[in-house]
């Protein structure tokens, strides 16, 4: 039998991403479970991610599991120089599964050629980070009722930022979305994914600042502008303030708006949003959990 | 006349021809000519119509197959192989280049594994002309004048 990995968005088809969204359901009705009882998860950080391992952890302690690993690799066998290859190789021998997090890029895709169990990247440098869009669909889903016909507007670095890459292709799969991007020139969308969309026939427009035209908005997907992004500290200093959503500016928006972001925040959401209940990002983490919980029973077979 | 004077004909073997000036050494390399202990003559910066300079390379003895010498199209896109057999030509090809590209070039990304560990590179070849290809790994494109030969 052959195994299944997650290591980029595109490695699920649309009736998977379905099977994902029902099962996070289902784990969120009922989220303590025993499928993983007396399998052994392996999460090797080799960079890092509080954030992220402890949603992955929460997710295999609910589904009964035990967990194996490290996290980061000063506490890892790396630190005296053992490759990937070895400490997959190793780990692959002890674990039913892997959940990696690593800073080179490709190295998620390398581990599941090396490994003989299923291998979830958890982030591979700026490449892919695939659970994390699939916890954003949910939380379309969950809020929306639909993944199709989805007005869906991202905003901030949409030049490096991989979420919304991830993101862009897998509401792509759906009915009708209309993409709106509004970022400054230097971190605009990249041409291949607009040449993408255009391919695909599929609607985007883009946007230098916020306008009233986020009153269409279905989702408001808000990343973080990176001063290090920027060669000239002046043109950051620019647009630093033109990137931040305020509780005033969604006055006229949709009631069923929601305002996702994948966190940490720094100061694109004004806090004075967080009281608003169109402010969905700490709800939206809490549903990488179960998100989490959908693709681990998923890999594994056992939902 | 002149022109077969520049590099002296071969009696059997492959003569590959319209090679860029610059990529003479990148082809040397792809075919792994310098491990060769046949014969092998090159010439470099040669008139050609076509071209303006142009590199040519005899390799007496050996034969190559589509496979092997269609590597060489990453860096000579427009190269002709000549089949000789007792001075004549006897076959014509053009190189292609193939839709998969393994373990020849390296990734552009310093900041993927192939660049960091023990990897052999995988391609697909998404566009022929300019050559973009995408690293099965980290799935960033290299482009034509990104190639670098491992």
């Amino acid at each position: 039998m052959s195994k299944k990995n997650l290591i980029s968005i595109t490695d699920f088809s649309k009736e998977e991403y379905l099977k994902i969204m029902e099962l996070s359901s289902q784990f969120e009705e009922n989220p303590s479970q025993s499928l993983l009882k007396g399998k052994v998860i392996a999460t090797l950080f080799f960079e890092p991610s509080t954030r992220t391992r402890l949603s992955f952890e929460t997710a295999i302690n609910r589904l009964g599991g035990k967990i194996i690993g490290f996290s980061d690799s000063n506490s890892s066998s790396v630190s005296k120089g053992e490759t990937l290859h070895d400490t997959i190789k190793m780990v692959s021998n002890y674990a039913d599964l892997i959940i990696m997090r690593h800073p080179l890029e490709g190295s998620a895709r390398y581990a599941a050629e090396v490994s003989d169990v299923p291998v979830i990247n958890a982030g591979d440098g700026a490449n892919q980070h695939p659970s994390q869009t699939l916890l954003d669909m949910y939380s379309i889903m969950k809020t929306q009722g639909r993944l199709d016909d989805i007005n869906l507007f991202m905003v901030g670095d949409l030049k490096y930022g991989r979420t919304v890459h991830s993101l862009l292709m897998a509401m792509s799969q759906f009915k009708n979305p209309i993409f709106n991007f509004v970022a400054p020139p230097e971190l605009a969308m990249p041409d291949e994914y607009k040449l993408y969309l255009s391919n695909k026939g599929i609607r985007y427009f883009e946007h230098l600042e916020f306008n009233d035209i986020i009153n269409q908005a279905d989702i408001i997907y808000m990343t973080r502008v990176q001063k290090e992004r920027f060669i000239d500290p002046v043109e950051y200093e620019k647009v630093k303030n033109v990137y931040i959503l305020k509780n005033e500016m969604l006055a006229n928006t949709k009631p069923t708006v929601k305002i996702l972001h994948p966190l940490p925040r720094i100061n694109e959401i004004h806090t004075n949003v967080d009281s608003n209940p169109k402010a969905y990002y700490f709800t939206q983490a809490r549903n990488g959990v179960f998100t989490r919980m959908a693709i681990i029973s998923h890999l594994l077979n056992l939902r | 006349m002149e022109k077969q004077l520049n590099v002296s004909a071969i009696k059997d073997g492959t003569v590959i021809d319209h090679i860029p000036t610059k990529a003479l050494f990148k082809v040397v390399q792809i075919l792994k000519l310098d491990e060769f202990n046949n014969m092998v003559t090159f010439g470099n910066n040669l008139d050609s119509k076509a071209m303006g300079t142009k590199a040519i390379i005899k390799i007496a003895n050996r034969y190559f197959e589509d496979e092997e010498v269609n590597k060489i199209a990453l860096v000579a896109p427009n190269a002709k192989l000549n089949t000789i057999r007792n001075y004549e030509v006897v076959e014509k090809r053009v190189v292609q280049i193939p839709e998969q590209v393994n373990g020849i070039v390296r990734c552009f990304n310093p900041k993927c594994i192939t660049n960091a560990e023990n990897v052999s590179t995988k391609f697909q070849i998404i566009n022929e002309k300019p050559i973009e290809m995408k690293c099965y790994y980290c799935e960033k494109i290299t482009y034509e004048n990104e190639i670098k030969i491992k």
